[in-house]
């Protein structure tokens, strides 16, 4: 018997639709070596090019993180010790935020040409955007590490909280990332629209000035931003080496939960209707 | 090109006239359809903006054209049938067989499916010109569902199917058109499909490569693999297919024997 016929057979069932949640993420764990073809393709695609690439991975943001650092300690004044420390870790968050929401959206437009013509279970191309930003964010902690040790930051206890915050920003990355790219789906504009979001919300949270500099009657306000949980779970293990305030924690995990779920729910939901329209 | 696929064909209808043609025990089916519809709504005045469709949605002013593509279809597919669907362009063939795929689900009504299907809707579809013949492989094998361990059990034969030889690690861009289509070929039916689905994708390539498919096609169909085949061609269909549906403008006109369908297709269609 050929090993094709022992293969139980696939049952595909167009009106079977009871688990619609779990059956993404069952499809996704079959799909796995094609999530994992489309990562390694975007980091060759990235670093192959350029013997410079890996190198330029760690290059961007801490260049950003010198200019930004002389402009706010000599042009503005802002006396904040350890400023490159502050800029850089708050810089490599925001980064992964941007380019993973972004590469979500530019993944399923890709791919939205192959939604044509052949099954792929849609939730692929966010994973893969999550993946990518993923291995990005870590090929860059090295140079956080040593912008640490070159102020005289030792890393303390409290560090291996990060890997907690880097997995609560990522669930709510990949939440921001399905329901943008099942935006775009229906609006080619969305992409240019949250371009201009991403800008404004830039500047609008602590990333590169501290709070304190804002008018204390402002502050409150700052409280309505998701993402500066996430900043500062992030940030007080790296840089103040301090366990963050439980508070923040609870925050940032209630919304990481319930941003991926919305954004997982209302995904599978409207996925079907894709090869219609992309 | 049809020439070259009845022959290859020939000696199939041969067995299947003389030995297989008396009626099989009922044989089950592998693809059903029940009732299925496909509705596109198409905009009236096309939005493909948020802030348009934002400024439409406050005066209430979103309508759409409803078009079905399919509507009221039901038909059964048997194991190991060469099914054939005939229609005029925008009948709605394609849109039938991306149904069965799983590329999109029906509006209304059920489609059941059973079995591993190898789409040819389109040759490559997902191929890189940058990336070599060989990295090809590996992702279109994995968009189309094959696990690695899978394509390097099927590698060398996907490689001499498509005759790539030393180019194997060449850019696709530098390759000939007719080598892309092998390798696509070569890929999508590398893990023998219970299911093969071809909409006129053999009108693409040279004479060598469609005689090459048409005899992986056969084989397959030896080893029990239930083909639909889409085709301008009525010739075709009458010549190689065992049942056929005729399709106008989303509905159903016959579904038979493909003789007769083909018959009342050219006659009234
Ligand atoms: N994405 C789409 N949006 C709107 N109409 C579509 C879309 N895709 C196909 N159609 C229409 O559906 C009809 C059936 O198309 P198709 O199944 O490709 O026909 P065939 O393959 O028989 O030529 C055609 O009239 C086509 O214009
Ligand atoms: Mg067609």
């Amino acid at each position: 018997m050929p090993f094709y016929m022992q293969s139980s057979p696939e049952i595909y069932d167009s009106s079977d639709r009871k688990l619609i949640l779990l059956d993404e993420v069952r499809e996704l764990v079959r799909y796995r070596d094609l999530l994992f073809q489309l990562i390694s393709r975007n980091l060759k695609t990235r670093y192959k090019r350029s013997v410079l690439g890996i190198v330029w991975t760690m290059v961007h943001p801490l260049m950003m993180m010198i200019v930004l650092t002389l402009a706010f300690s000599h042009v503005w004044r802002i006396e904040l010790p350890n400023f490159s420390v502050y800029v850089l870790s708050g810089l490599l968050l925001w980064n992964f935020f941007s380019q993973t929401t972004n590469s979500a959206m530019s993944e399923l437009l890709w791919g939205g040409r192959l939604l044509h013509r052949i099954y792929i279970p849609k939730g692929v191309f966010a994973v893969t955007a999550l993946g990518t930003g993923l291995v990005n964010l870590c090929l860059s902690l090295p140079a956080l590490f040593i912008i640490m040790l070159a102020n005289g930051l030792t890393p303390r206890a409290p560090i291996i909280f990060v890997p907690v915050a880097i997995l609560l920003v990522s669930m709510f990355t990949l939440g921001c990332g399905l329901l943008l790219s099942t935006l775009v789906v229906f609006f080619a504009d969305t992409y240019e629209m949250f371009q201009i979001v991403l800008l404004s919300w830039f500047y609008l949270q602590p990333i590169m000035y501290p709070i304190w500099i804002i008018p204390e009657s402002y502050r409150w306000l700052f409280a309505f931003n998701p993402m500066s949980y996430f900043l500062t779970i992030f940030r007080t293990p790296i840089y103040d080496g301090l366990w963050p305030p439980a508070q923040d924690v609870a925050i940032a995990a209630a919304l990481a939960v319930s941003v991926l779920t919305l954004g997982w729910w209302v995904f599978t939901r409207k996925a079907d209707q894709f090869a219609y329209y992309v | 090109m049809r020439d070259a696929m009845i022959k290859g064909l020939e000696n199939a209808e041969e067995r299947r006239e003389t030995g297989e043609n008396r009626q099989p025990q009922p044989a089950a089916a592998v693809i059903r359809l029940e009732d299925v519809a496909v509705r596109y709504r198409v905009a009236h005045e096309q939005i493909r903006t948020l802030k348009e469709y934002a400024i439409r949605a406050l005066k209430r002013r979103v309508t759409y054209n409803e078009f079905y593509a399919l509507d009221g279809v039901s038909l059964e597919v048997y194991a190991g049938e060469v099914f054939g669907v005939v229609g005029r362009n925008g009948a709605g063939k394609s849109t039938l067989l991306r149904l069965i795929a799983q590329v999109m689900r029906p509006t209304r009504g059920r489609v059941w499916r059973k079995g591993r299907v190898a789409p040819l809707l389109e040759l490559g579809a997902g191929f890189h010109d940058e990336l070599t013949g060989r990295e090809n492989i590996f992702l279109n094998g994995a968009l189309i569902g094959y696990t690695r361990a899978e394509i390097l059990r099927l590698f060398d034969e996907i490689v001499e199917f498509a005759e790539l030889g030393n180019f194997i690690d060449t850019p696709l861009r530098n390759l000939s058109s007719g080598m892309t289509a092998r390798l696509g070929f070569a890929v999508a039916t590398a893990a023998h499909p219970d299911i093969l689905i071809v909409d006129e994708v053999l009108s693409v390539g040279d004479e060598r490569f469609k005689q090459k498919c048409t005899s992986r096609i056969e084989s397959f169909r030896r080893n029990g693999a239930t083909i639909l085949l889409v085709s301008h061609s009525a010739d075709l269909v009458k010549s190689i297919c065992n049942r056929a549906v005729w399709l106008e403008r989303g509905k159903v006109r016959a579904i038979d024997r493909a003789a007769e369908v083909v018959q009342m297709y050219e006659q009234q269609g």
